[in-house]
């Protein structure tokens, strides 16, 4: 499972602005990509996201995590380790999954990805009759 | 807060260097799989902002998939101590990998307070993957107006 950043076709018909500091940041989120039985697992830390704040979506056998994050805390900051920035990462699907029947789940800042793979994919016992 | 500041460009160019270096090590999976942090294991858990107002202390602490349970917060001695442990992915082989970068394991940290806090009254809230922790300052160390009277 490649990973790859596709350019996105909206900007180009827009006028671009231009840049100094005003284009968009983004993270790229820690993932664990593994193989079960049934297909591929992809989870991803993406820490103050909400539900209507993650977008996932596959097109053209490209899967797009993009979710908006923010801080809790309010007050004025006395030391900051980290920022949140918008998370963004891009992974080219193998052709076996079926992603009309992918299932997202995301708990504490969690998302699980299940990517089934077609049937004709899973591996299938033959057995074999003896004449 | 979404603020521009030279260190937020700096923060992202560090995780992207931090990838990359991640992905250079990932041939050699056995030797870091079993670090907390992939690739920086003696890195401080989790990483934590700090704000306040004239009330309270804030503690904002980086925990994605912690289980909220297993959360044990003490304040001793003008320090905040956070344990806990984050879970990780049960009964997956390590030849089933693709990718692993996220870590797990119990973690322990200690963060100085920036002033003394009223101990009895301290809330923690653990909300999509970051830890809140609200700690109000003790009366001693709010501010006071004095008067000016004059003469």
């Amino acid at each position: 499972m490649a990973e790859r950043t596709v350019p996105s076709t909206a900007s180009d018909t827009s006028p671009r602005r231009e840049e100094t500091h005003a284009r968009e940041r983004y993270i790229t989120p820690p993932v664990d990509i593994f193989e079960t039985g049934e297909g591929l697992t992809v989870v991803a830390d993406l820490p103050g996201v909400e539900q209507k704040g993650l977008d996932v979506r596959v097109a053209d056998g490209i899967l797009t995590i993009q979710a908006t994050t923010a801080h809790i805390a309010p007050g004025t900051p006395v030391d900051r380790e980290y920022e949140l920035l918008n998370f963004y990462r891009q992974f080219e699907l193998p052709e076996e999954v079926d992603s009309e029947r992918i299932a997202a789940e995301l708990k504490h800042g969690v998302l699980t990805l299940r990517l089934p793979k077609k049937e004709k994919a899973k591996p299938r016992r033959i057995s074999v009759s003896v004449a | 807060m979404a603020v521009w500041g030279p260190f937020t460009d700096l923060e992202a160019l560090r995780r992207e260097l931090e990838r990359t270096f991640q992905d250079a090590w990932a041939e050699r999976p056995q030797a870091w799989r079993g670090a907390f942090l992939p690739g920086r294991a003696a890195r401080q858990y989790p990483l934590a902002n700090l704000s306040e107002d004239a009330a309270n202390v804030y503690v904002e602490a980086l925990a994605p998939g912690v289980d909220p349970k297993s959360l044990d917060l003490t304040v001793i001695q003008g320090s905040l101590v956070i344990k806990g442990e984050k879970p990780g992915l049960a009964q997956v082989a390590a030849e089933a990998y693709h990718r692993n970068e996220r870590a797990a394991g119990r973690f322990l940290r200690s963060i100085e307070l920036p002033s003394e806090v009223d101990a009895a009254r301290i809330m923690a809230e653990y909300r999509n993957g970051l830890l809140l922790v609200t700690l109000p300052k003790s009366e001693a160390a709010k501010p006071r107006k004095i008067a000016v009277s004059v003469a």
